[in-house]
């Protein structure tokens, strides 16, 4: 009888005293839309296109971030300008494929595709999620604010001749003798 | 027109405020039951949330109301009507305040005990014309566990009767002058409560519509306005047995003077209904046999040495 008694009703006394209690505890609950939280820097969110500090686009169509990425949602055709530099005629993120790997921006040699804290991206028609490169390029640097890909590389372009990107050597004269 | 009991803007009143309760039920529920799971609920509708109901109305109106082609039409139609009939009829004879009520009935524990058999007619009638399995099931669990439960209810209140010496609520109320009939009546306000749980099918006693086991149960094929009835039929439910306990246990109207008397009945009904809130919140469902075991083995016997206590006691003073 006691066993009875302490089972059916002394128990769920104690349980609904335990969730009374509650009451008077904070709610883990973060209002998202008025309360924003805070994004670490490195978040994996919307993919942007940077400039280089000159503001010239630094993506040089290399297409790595395009082999790079697992679920192909990369696509990129290159260009060439007449100075020699190279460039994306599109460059188009279907952000409904997107997994936010982040991969792209590892394997981009000039970090001209970068991944920012930003999540916010719910669209009402998927084909609003495809990005193309006006959407995606933006005017500064992102986290990298003094590399510029064509001031360094040793790649010839129009007023940068072999030799005068920074901490290059001159080119060796391979048909001359002298060191 | 005047206030009194059963004037026509009384009654008015009456039906307009246990209605408009019933649906802000919804979002007091919806509420509460956040606050004890350390969450925030609904608080984006108006301040605090308090639209929510009118949003929710909105939509349970704008739904297709659609009755599906299998099942029996004339049936299905009535089923969500009668509870919330039938609960509405049940409030006529509870007495709200000295001159708040609908009618004075010197039946008014025997109608009450009544209305709340014929709400089982709903719950059967719904889930039997749904022709669905799950409803089925659904319907025949409620049937069970709503005539069960009935048998203590009744039981449970006699040592109330016994002590006012009447089946008039009013006069129940008076009788409460100097004790509470919780004191005396103990037992018998728990098993009160237990069997109002059930009869309500609230959780913890929500065995007839457990959505884990059989979808929505009675209710699986209703949508639109004629769950709408369903639903808030179960906050009336919910409300009536507060206002019940409160009448039948804990004074109704009576409090200091420093309130008038109908807001001490809505304080002490709204103890209770948050009570079964925190029920819901707090207590798992038992199994189905072994909430029929625990009724008719336990509670039964119970609110029977319950009765024979109280007569004993009454015979002897």
């Amino acid at each position: 009888m006691y066993s009875l008694i302490k089972d059916t009703l002394l128990s769920q006394v104690v349980t609904l005293w335990g969730v009374f209690k509650k009451l008077f505890v904070k709610a883990d609950t973060v209002e998202y839309p008025d309360q924003q939280p805070y994004m670490f820097p490195r978040w994996r969110g919307r993919i942007i296109l940077s400039r280089d500090p000159d503001g010239e686009e630094r993506c040089v169509a290399c297409n790595l971030c395009a082999v790079a990425c697992p679920v192909d949602c990369i696509a990129l055709q290159k260009g060439e300008m007449e100075d020699g530099r190279w460039y994306p005629e599109f460059f188009r993120i279907n952000f409904s494929r997107c997994i936010m790997c982040g991969f792209c921006e590892e394997a981009c040699p000039t970090n001209a595709i970068q991944l920012t804290p930003d999540f916010e991206m719910a669209e009402y028609v998927r084909q609003d999620m495809v990005w193309e490169k006006e959407d995606l390029l933006i005017s500064g640097c992102g986290k990298y604010h003094d590399y510029n890909f064509y001031r360094v590389a040793g790649k010839q372009i129009s007023g940068k001749d072999k030799g005068e990107a920074l901490n290059e050597a001159k080119p060796v004269n391979v048909r001359s003798l002298m060191p | 027109m005047a206030l009194g009991v059963g004037s026509a803007l009384t009654i008015g009143l009456i039906l307009g405020t246990v209605i408009i309760v019933a649906a802000m039920l919804i979002w007091v529920e919806r509420r509460l039951l956040s606050f004890w799971q350390e969450r925030l609920g609904p608080n984006r509708v108006g301040p605090f949330g308090l639209l929510q109901v009118v949003a929710d109305m909105i939509k349970i109106f704008t739904k297709e109301d659609w009755v599906p082609p299998f099942a029996d039409r004339v049936s299905f139609v009535i089923a969500p009507a009668i509870i919330m009939t039938v609960i509405l009829l049940s409030f006529a004879v509870i007495p709200f305040a000295p001159n708040i009520g609908v009618i004075e009935s010197n039946i008014g524990v025997l109608f009450i005990l009544a209305m709340a058999s014929l709400g089982a007619y709903s719950v059967m009638l719904g889930g039997l014309s749904s022709d669905n399995k799950y409803a089925l099931l659904g319907s025949l669990r409620a049937a069970a566990q709503m005539v069960s439960y009935e048998v203590f209810m009744g039981i449970s209140l006699l040592g109330v009767v016994a002590l006012s010496g009447s089946f008039n609520l009013r006069t129940i109320v008076e009788a409460q002058e100097g004790m509470w009939f919780v004191v005396p009546q103990f037992v018998g306000f728990v098993i009160f409560l237990i069997a109002g749980v059930a009869e309500s099918h609230r959780l913890p006693f929500d065995i007839p519509e457990a959505e884990q086991e059989i979808c929505a149960g009675y209710h699986t094929e209703y949508s639109g306005m004629k769950f709408g009835m369903f639903f808030v039929g179960e906050y009336l439910g919910l409300v009536l047995v507060s206002s019940l306990i409160t009448v039948l246990f804990f004074g109704g109207w009576m409090g200091p003077g420093f309130l008038p008397p109908v807001v001490w009945f809505a304080l002490k009904s709204g103890v209770f209904i948050a009570f079964f809130i925190l029920l819901r919140a707090a207590i798992p469902r038992p199994r189905y046999d072994q909430l029929m075991t625990y009724g008719w083995l336990f509670l039964l016997p119970l609110s029977l040495v319950n009765l024979l206590v109280t007569g004993a006691v009454i015979l002897s003073t």
